[in-house]
């Protein structure tokens, strides 16, 4: 597979503690990227092919609630509509997961039993992350009893802005190893937006990965900069180098900002491309979104009755 | 030494913007003598949905503005057509209008458009009711917009036809999409340089050029549009009914497109009554 960055990374594999981890640089072509963007993005998938792309996307989404007047009622509401998408329309799939915050947890569970919905919540004192790794560990230890499936905590920007990268990879072990004592996945939080550049966003996420987390992803969905399609290649990429050097399949997580199906469509076809058919699935990709689901839903009810939708008949989470 | 004529390009207007057709296609007007006036886009149903999508962002904001803001924003759309009234006039000359009639034309759109402004903050106010109950309570019926409206404008008339459909929509808080005139369409598209430069909210007006044929089945069967406005003479109605699945308002003005008429704000108005129980604070505290 052509490849546009092609960078050999060696990098140190243990935890270094107390020591700065040295990250190979690796440049991120900025207008490589774009290009290929624009090409993936000038292309167009109909009929069939459509139809199963969505169902894809839908399958693959985290439908996300994390606000601050959440209450259990809206946690049971989205869980409703997180088995039952729209019930118009035959043979759909359910989404992958519900993402709330820790104290709704328990609700969730409860709303999703029976089925193959999973739990995620976030953790680690999203979305800034200020705070402790005692504190971080004690959220997490609270997400994993509740009974969270997975976990998605969040990097210390500012250490990371500040360089203090083995800090960083430390924390991000710490809670891995906690969730994997007790067989939860990990999404790690990069938040792209306030990295700076791409270049920063390549570093952060190589750093993620030597933790070997079940996934990485973008976004917080807090701030203006959400996930992009520039990003999100960047982050495939340094997956894809991470699986050559180790065999290790990450998962991706784009979050934030993606709202319409085709948007969503171009980024399964920017993973097929990068990393292959082994990553289109909700074990290996997913979207963070909440208003993606309806939209999806009116393309298929679209392609299905050939009328164009109007939002008001389809529910609001 | 002759100066070399920059030519305008006429284009859609969606959302604010002068976007071409995603369609890539166009279709040619011509003057009386079959030469070539001006390319225009041929809107595809991909264009009008987007249009949609625009509009029914826009209609919320617009409905809640105060009645008299939107009555002094139409106000000055009749304010930047005068200062355009000569472009607008030669523009018509050019489809075949004889000077005369251009300026009729063009000046009957500026009064029409006072005239609507003048009723946005009044229509209320005059057909709303209190209605007569026999228990106590008041019962009100109050207008409102239906929401995105889609019309399809006169083949004749290329201004008088979409001032006289616009107004009455726009004043009574709808967004709209028009299908202008299919072979005069340009000043249609001119006006939407007046609409830019008058304070209404992007998304509010639309303004597409195309086949009526082609469009209207999508106008009628877009489950977020509201209503329909047919002011064009010619279209079956019965074929427009079956396209639709959706409980969509039918609304006929090919015989009074260019006229004007308060009543026609109602068309697109939805009649909203309500109870209310009368006070008695004093004797039963209860009341509510």
């Amino acid at each position: 597979m052509a490849r546009l960055f092609c960078f050999p990374l060696v990098l140190p594999a243990m935890a270094v503690k107390d020591k700065s981890v040295e990250l190979a640089s690796v440049p991120v072509d900025l207008m490589g990227v774009n290009d290929r963007i624009a090409r993936i993005k000038a292309r167009s998938i109909k009929s069939e092919a459509k139809v199963a792309g969505l169902h894809m996307a839908l399958s693959m989404i985290d439908l996300t609630t994390l606000e601050g007047s959440d209450t259990a009622q809206k946690v049971r509401q989205l869980c409703y509509k997180a088995i039952h998408p729209h019930d118009e329309l035959e043979g759909i799939p359910t989404v992958a997961a519900v993402c709330v915050y820790p104290t709704m947890i328990r609700t969730a569970k409860e709303a999703l039993k029976g089925s193959a919905v999973r739990v995620a919540s976030v953790a680690t004192y999203f979305p800034s992350g200020q705070s402790t790794l005692e504190q971080k560990l004690e959220e997490t230890r609270f997400a994993i009893t509740e009974g969270a499936d997975e976990v998605d905590m969040v990097i210390s920007r500012g250490r990371f802005l500040a360089g203090e990268y083995a800090y960083v990879l430390d924390e991000i072990k710490a809670v891995n190893a906690l969730c994997k004592e007790h067989s939860v996945d990990l999404k790690v939080i990069l938040e792209t937006g306030e990295l700076g550049s791409l270049d920063e966003v390549r570093k952060a996420a190589d750093l993620a990965l030597l933790a070997d987390p079940t996934f990485i992803k973008t976004s917080t969905g807090k701030i203006a900069q959400a996930a992009n399609m520039q990003v999100t290649l960047v982050m495939l990429e340094a997956i894809s180098d991470h699986y050559d050097r180790t065999g290790i399949r990450v998962g991706m997580k784009p979050a934030g900002g993606i709202s319409d199906a085709k948007t969503a469509l171009h980024y399964l076809m920017m993973v097929k491309e990068v990393l292959g058919e082994d990553w289109l699935t909700h074990k290996r990709f997913r979207f963070g979104a909440s208003r993606l689901a309806n939209d999806i839903l009116m393309q298929l009810r679209k392609q299905q009755t050939g009328l164009y939708q109007s939002p008001h008949y389809f529910s609001k989470d | 030494m002759p100066r070399l004529d920059i030519k305008k390009t006429y284009k859609l207007f969606i959302g604010g913007k002068f976007p071409r057709t995603e369609s890539g296609r166009s279709y040619p007007i011509k003057d009386e003598k079959g030469g070539v006036v001006a390319n225009l886009c041929l809107a595809s149903r991909k264009d009008f949905r987007n249009a949609v999508v625009v509009a029914r962002k826009a209609q919320a904001g617009w409905a809640n503005m105060t009645a008299y803001n939107r009555g002094q924003i139409l106000y000055r759309l009749a304010e930047m057509l005068e200062t355009r009234r000569d472009a607008f006039t030669a523009e018509m000359q050019v489809l075949g209008l004889s000077k005369q009639q251009a300026k009729k034309e063009v000046d009957t759109s500026i009064d029409r458009l006072v005239y609507y402004a003048g009723w946005c903050d009044k229509y209320s106010a005059l057909f709303s009711a209190v209605n007569p109950t026999a228990t106590a309570h008041f019962n009100f019926s109050v207008h409102e917009p239906t929401g995105v409206v889609a019309a399809i404008l006169p083949e004749e008339s290329p201004l008088l036809g979409l001032i006289s459909t616009l107004a009455p929509i726009i004043a009574g808080g709808n967004s709209v999409i028009v299908l202008a005139s299919q072979m005069k369409a340009i000043s249609a598209v001119s006006f939407g340089e007046v609409i830019q430069n008058s304070d209404v909210p992007s998304g509010v007006v639309n303004i597409l050029t195309g086949e009526g044929q082609e469009l209207l089945p999508h106008m009628a069967s877009h489950l977020d549009v509201n209503a329909l406005v047919i002011a064009r003479s010619g279209v079956d109605l019965k074929e427009l009914m079956v396209a639709s699945e959706n409980v969509k308002r039918l609304i006929h003005w090919s015989a009074i497109s260019t006229e004007q008429d308060p009543y026609k704000i109602l068309d697109t108005q939805e009649v909203k009554t309500t109870w209310h129980p009368v006070q008695e604070s004093a004797s039963s505290g209860g009341g509510y």
